[in-house]
């Protein structure tokens, strides 16, 4: 474990009242993200108010780290619809969309919606006024209160539907009023990673001693780097040979803020669904450890 | 009539390609003077939507038959619906082998 934070800095942070956003990514999956979004949300959670907002929404999972009741909203996006009495089949529509969405018949046009990006372009072309927009729902968004300190937002995008980022930007959207928030990416360098590490002011990157760990933290640390995210690295399940690693976080000016060894009974609490910082309350003080990292990180004092 | 082959090149010497949406060229012929076109497919390396993006300028170069090997499910929706004719070619060969094989009505229609 890394050396522990002193515990007389706790009353000088908490409680917060600054506004900051973290993100959680990892480049490969099933590094920890989760993991390690929940128990900072969890540790933090006992001393002030904080919001974890689970961006993984192809397959968001935190709600099973905390069960309870919660309320679901529609997440929508604005497709066109065309009055085909008043389209003249000019084409100006398909020519414009970049996507393929819209194809011009001699007699009518053909829309496939799973092309579409919402981006309104054919409704403003149309020279005739054919086309209006209507709302489609992609997915939708819940909200709960798992414990006093903590709200839960999770997006959950509909099964075949192939855009993830509206989902994303709408959870992200209904924690902006909350002073702390911790989202949670999905895996990978894509779209949603970026939506997701878009805004924040700090991004935990969760990797694994493994060649496809380090692999897939390169191309992580990239991408918070082009977008001008600090960026810190979280090794998670170390086996103690983490050298490529450390090697790597030394090369590129990357600050290890904490290690989780390679141990069989944090695997236990993890699957049955548990909370290491529950089970083992002394992992709090690395939690805050981390958090404080973070502040640094993010300039936020 | 105008038919459709998909190519890797801007000749009739050139090989046929197999891919509909991503092909680098698609030659237009006319079957009735045997006369063509190389039309170069800006579309190839979009990042989504391109079968149908090359489907659409078929139907406004008013082809009636496309030759090709696989074509996306996107792209038969819209071939399918403006009536355009769609043959298997699969042999690997040259776009004049292709042309020659579909005027001689080997090929086998697709759709």
């Amino acid at each position: 474990m890394e050396a522990q934070p002193d515990t007389d800095i706790l009353p000088v942070i908490f409680p917060w009242r600054k506004k900051m956003k973290i993100a959680v990514a990892s480049g490969k999956g099933g590094t920890g993200k989760t993991m390690v979004a929940a128990n900072l949300a969890f540790t933090l959670s006992q001393t002030c108010q904080v919001t974890l907002v689970d961006c993984d929404v192809e397959e968001p999972n935190l709600h099973l780290f905390f069960p309870a009741p919660a309320t679901a909203t529609d997440v929508t996006v604005p497709i066109p619809v065309v009055d085909e009495k008043t389209c003249d089949r000019c084409g100006q529509c398909g020519d414009f969309c970049q996507y393929g969405a819209m194809t011009v018949l001699a007699n009518r046009i053909l829309f496939f919606p799973e092309l579409c990006h919402s981006c309104g372009g054919c409704t403003l072309v149309c020279p005739n006024g054919a086309i209006h927009e209507e709302p489609k729902r992609i997915g939708t968004t819940t909200i709960s209160t798992p414990l006093p300190n903590l709200k839960l937002i999770s997006g959950m995008l509909d099964t075949g539907n192939p855009h993830a980022v509206p989902v994303i930007r709408v959870a992200k959207k209904l924690a902006e009023n909350n002073n702390l928030v911790i989202c949670d990416a999905s895996p990978g360098t894509s779209c949603p990673v970026i939506e997701t590490v878009d805004g924040c002011d700090a991004c935990i990157l969760v990797t694994e001693s493994t060649p496809f760990g380090l692999h897939d933290l390169e191309l992580a640390v990239d991408v918070a780097s082009r977008l001008g995210v600090p960026a810190g690295i979280v090794i998670n399940r170390s086996d103690g040979k983490d050298q490529a690693t450390l090697d790597f976080c030394m090369d590129h000016d990357l600050e290890v803020m904490m290690t989780i060894p390679f141990d069989r009974e944090i695997a236990a609490i993890q699957s049955r669904g548990d909370l290491l910082c529950r089970v083992r309350p002394e992992w709090q003080k690395a939690f805050y450890a981390l958090f404080v990292k973070c502040r640094t990180l993010a300039g936020v004092d | 009539m105008k038919i459709c082959i998909t190519s890797q090149g801007a000749t009739l010497d050139a090989l046929a390609e197999e891919r509909f949406g991503r092909a680098p060229f698609f030659i237009i012929v006319d079957t009735e003077t045997g006369s063509f076109e190389a039309l170069e497919n800006q579309f190839a390396g979009g990042s989504g939507g391109v079968g149908p993006k090359a489907a659409q300028l078929l139907i406004t170069r008013e082809v009636k038959a496309l030759v090709s090997g696989m074509v996306g499910g996107n792209a038969h929706e819209v071939l399918k619906a403006a009536g355009i004719y769609l043959y298997a070619y699969r042999a690997h060969g040259t776009v004049r082998d292709a042309l020659e094989r579909f005027n001689k009505k080997t090929l086998d229609l697709v759709a």
